[in-house]
């Protein structure tokens, strides 16, 4: 497949921003409950590391934000976009940076993504409800972060690499 | 995968456990204390970190009897009629167990 025509770059955006919404959506359909609230497994993570790795970094945003903006706006609220908002964009400012260093696989790469999407989200909700005791949530966090990025990771790295043989 | 991935994976999970476990260390005796009003003066003030029970005289005659068990606080029995504080269960942060009757409240502060 060529990919390197203006049309099929496009096309294959638009595939994967329609991608990220379904597992936008199935993540809101089977909340990855584990008894603690906002814990979850960031599924659509995994569209932006596909893109950050078969495309390049601006294609990779620009989904990334349609994502978000969509995402909200179908199963979420004003606040709760806020609050993606946050998350995904430092999540990829961490991501976008740690790839051009090189010295991650995707995998490393995704735990850093969704550590920062967690530490940004409750820096967001600090400010938001303006309540520091909230900080004490960090260590669940930070767990939660570091598993759920390593699994989404070695799942974009199948992914890349089934993708790129064809 | 690369190695520096792995290392990754388990400097963040060891300082995820290690803060957990330092926090809950330090949370676990944070001096949380029920404190029981009667008619909006306080009366009693007791840490959750001792089991006890104290029979509190409210407002009125009625009487309550406040008991402090496994970190927790409830009422466990009244003299009055309805008996809604008895089975309001624990008091938290967030719920005070209340005696309408005797005019007593019991709620948890942090210390």
């Amino acid at each position: 497949m060529n990919r390197n025509t203006p049309a099929s770059r496009v096309a294959f955006c638009g595939v994967i921003t329609a991608l990220s919404i379904v597992l936008g959506y199935v993540e809101y359909l089977i909340p990855f409950s584990v008894g603690i609230y906002g814990i979850k497994l960031g599924l659509a993570n995994l569209s932006v590391l596909i893109l950050l790795y078969l495309t390049d970094t601006k294609s990779a945003f620009l989904v990334h934000l349609a994502r978000i903006l969509l995402c909200g706006m179908l199963f979420g609220n004003g606040v709760s976009i806020l609050y993606s908002l946050a998350g995904g964009l430092v999540s990829f400012l961490c991501m976008a940076l740690l790839k051009q260093w090189n010295r991650l696989s995707v995998v490393g790469i995704s735990i850093c993504g969704g550590v920062a999407h967690n530490l940004a989200q409750l820096g967001a909700a600090i400010l938001l409800v303006d309540e520091l005791r909230i900080a004490f949530y960090l260590p669940v966090l930070l767990i939660a972060g570091t598993l759920a990025g390593f699994l989404v990771g070695l799942c974009s790295l199948s992914v890349i690499r089934a993708v790129k043989k064809q | 995968m690369k190695r520096n991935d792995l290392i990754l994976f388990a400097i963040l999970l060891t300082v995820g456990l290690v803060s957990l476990l330092v926090l809950t260390a330090v949370l676990g005796d944070k001096g949380e204390v029920a404190v029981v009003t009667v008619d909006g003066e306080e009366v009693l003030r007791l840490p959750l970190s001792k089991d006890t029970e104290v029979w509190v005289e409210g407002y009125g005659g009625g009487t309550n009897l406040v008991v402090i068990e496994n970190g927790q606080a409830s009422i466990r029995e009244a003299s009055c009629p309805d008996k809604v504080c008895v089975h309001t269960g624990h008091a938290s942060a967030l719920k005070s167990v209340v005696c309408a009757p005797n005019r007593v409240v019991l709620s948890i502060e942090e210390e």
